[in-house]
């Protein structure tokens, strides 16, 4: 290596420390505006109402409480809305994921007339926009009279084109070979599906099933349209309610602030324990 | 492989798949067809009705009445015609300040976080952070930060500024800026001239203040799940162009101008497109934040909608708004695709992002990185 190569080199180090440097520095200030509103949410959940109305910033509650916490789950049924946010998010999360997959796999590995056609139609309707549907879907909830039922709230979220996409091109990555030996042995179709292909197919699965978890949690708009009464609300809409009561009146800050910390938590842990193949979903096989 | 060309000569066999085939695809396709085809139909027909939402919209309350409904938010002056004007004025620069900002936005965290460095893993979580949270919690956060004491306004009063009461100010930012330069406030003749219930002046509003909370809102929550777009992009390009750059002399600037960008493209053109479509369906915001207050300056065609047709009994004219909207998001999407379709050929995962699960970003991310 020539002298003139090394000099260069060195000057190469030295600006990459410097470039270095400067994003962690970006970074630091970025994540903290990105951090901070939560945090800021968290700590005010402790405070009183007229000291997080006069000291909106501070990060010392003071005086410390669980005011709001009780509040919440005394007068406003918080208990229901949980109740009701469990049972939806449960039945469409594992329904769905089952249906996407037994579709996902018609899709990708079983050869009959109309596959073709059955799939443009399933893309098509992927193409259109969830928040056009809201009055559509009422119309026919209604008219099937499951309006205001949990099954009004349930069945029209347990199967998502997305999710049936994302199923077939897995099951389109593995090998055939596994399921070629079994049917040569004679096993039946749904057999093959159950006990040899969705075993192998665990990773898509957990992507499936992250994702209708955290989109049937904070759902909104369809809960809105698919039931009236109060012992139906899920967390997000009893929130909403809460939140959406009093932009005038006495800003219950605290309250609004617990409520909304405690409905994110369980997004929060699904976040933070799937944390790495969520990250690296989209990065692929990514070395570092 | 020549069991399987077998195989695919023997009827029985094929028989036996093809009803297994239809059987594992019968939920789905019931399940959209009730909820997704068989809505679109009827709501088509309440569109083109009367109906006030008593009794079933196919019973003796609803009448044919053409297209009545569509008149009256596109030709016919009225109040519902200046209520749809201004959601569309609202959610136009709604649109056109978030799509191009949150574009920048995660492109450059996507770069930074692409860094060989340490920690860059928790960076990249707190960044990702907000698009897991659902957008009631994020909303009440938000009326929280910017409430007229809130966090926000102090933060600008340790510099000295006195920050507006955000939610409740409908003044719109390119009037307040016409308004430093001395500008007149009562428009002139452009007050005078009308659009779907509008007056010129009014389309120049710009974003009201109000407005302007939703709007860093969204660049906040959808940042995070572009950046991860936009990583994979990053990753895909050879580390080796970058390095030839670096012998050549190239800037970091140039490196990214010239090598990043044209390479990340097709990236830039699914975030470009998934944004524009979401952007245009605002609703669970407005619902927990604001309604559509103050005068109305944060209404969007989404939420107008939904208002019309649940609160105000005009199910007609909610319907039609509906579709009015599936038109517009239709449109955009046409025009990316056509953009799109540019001389270097998409990958074929990527391809279908755009069309994706349109409305939830999160869905298409993770649909480019099914395996």
């Amino acid at each position: 290596m020539s002298v003139a190569a090394m000099r260069s080199d060195a000057s190469a180090t030295r600006r990459r420390r410097v470039s270095n440097t400067l994003t962690y520095g970006f970074l630091a200030v970025l994540a903290i505006v990105y951090i901070f509103p939560f945090v800021i949410a968290i700590i005010t959940s402790f405070k009183t109402e007229p000291d997080a109305t006069a000291n909106a910033l501070s990060l010392v509650p003071h005086p410390g409480t669980t005011i709001a916490f009780h509040q919440l789950t005394a007068d406003n049924d918080f208990f229901t809305w949980v109740k009701n946010s469990v049972i939806v998010t449960l039945s469409v999360t594992f329904l769905r994921v089952f249906l996407d997959s037994l579709a996902g796999y018609a899709l990708a590995r079983l050869r009959f007339r109309g596959r073709g056609a059955a799939f443009a139609t399933i893309v098509a309707v992927m193409a259109v926009p969830g928040v056009v549907l809201l009055i559509p879907k009422f119309l026919i909830i209604r008219q099937l009279g499951i309006y205001d039922t949990y099954y009004g709230m349930i069945v029209p979220l347990l199967v998502d084109a997305a999710g049936v996409f994302i199923m077939k091109n897995f099951f389109e990555s593995i090998p055939v070979s596994v399921e070629e030996s079994a049917r040569i042995d004679g096993a039946k179709t749904f057999r093959i599906f159950w006990s040899i292909v969705l075993p192998m197919a665990r990773p898509a699965l957990i992507t499936l099933f992250i994702l209708s978890f955290q989109g049937s949690w904070n759902e909104l708009g369809h809960f809105i349209i698919s039931a009236q009464s109060a012992s139906l609300n899920t967390l997000t809409k009893g929130v909403a309610q809460l939140a959406s009561g009093q932009l005038g009146s006495g800003n219950r800050y605290p309250l609004k602030l617990a409520a909304s910390t405690l409905m994110t938590i369980p997004v929060a842990v699904l976040f933070f324990v799937f944390q790495r193949r969520i990250m690296n979903a989209s990065e692929g096989a990514v070395k570092e | 492989m020549r069991s399987v060309r077998r195989r695919l000569r023997e009827p029985g066999i094929r028989g036996h798949e093809a009803r297994a085939g239809w059987a594992f695809l019968l939920p789905v396709i019931v399940i959209l067809g009730l909820f997704l085809v068989l809505p679109i139909v009827m709501a088509a027909w309440v569109s083109v009705s009367d109906w006030n939402g008593n009794g079933s919209p196919f019973g003796k309350n609803a009448h044919w009445i053409g297209l009545h409904n569509y008149r009256d938010l596109l030709t016919t002056p009225g109040l519902d015609q200046n209520n749809f004007g201004e959601a569309l004025r609202n959610n136009f620069y709604y649109v056109l300040l978030v799509v191009p900002i949150q574009t920048v936005v995660a492109l450059f965290l996507a770069v930074l976080v692409n860094r060989r460095l340490k920690a860059v893993g928790f960076f990249r979580t707190a960044f990702y952070f907000p698009s897991v949270t659902s957008s009631v919690a994020i909303t009440v956060l938000f009326t929280f930060l910017f409430s007229p004491s809130g966090v926000i306004n102090k933060l600008l009063s340790y510099v000295g500024a006195t920050g507006p009461t955000w939610l409740y100010d409908p003044d719109g930012l390119l009037h307040l800026i016409l308004k430093q330069f001395g500008v007149n406030q009562s428009g002139g003749h452009l007050a005078a001239q009308y659009f779907l219930g509008v007056s010129y002046w009014d389309w120049l509003a710009g974003p009201s203040v109000a407005m302007c909370v939703f709007i860093i809102m969204a660049v906040f929550t959808t940042s995070g799940t572009f950046m991860l777009l936009f990583l994979a992009g990053l990753q895909g390009i050879d580390d080796s162009i970058n390095e030839a750059a670096a012998l050549d002399g190239a800037s970091e600037w140039k490196k990214f101008r010239y090598i990043t960008v044209p390479m990340i493209r097709p990236t830039i053109f699914t975030v470009v497109t998934l944004g524009l479509i979401g952007t245009w369906q605002v609703f669970d915001q407005i619902y927990v934040g604001t309604k559509g207050s103050p005068l109305g300056t944060t209404l969007t065609p989404a939420y107008l909608a939904f208002d019309t047709s649940f609160n105000q009994n005009e199910w007609g004219v909610g319907a039609a708004i509906a579709f009015i909207l599936f038109g517009i998001i239709v449109f955009f999407t046409v025009i990316t695709r056509v953009l799109t379709r540019s001389p270097d050929k998409v990958p074929r995962r990527r391809r279908f992002g755009p069309t994706g699960p349109i409305g939830d970003p999160k869905l298409s991310k993770v649909e480019a990185a099914a395996p």
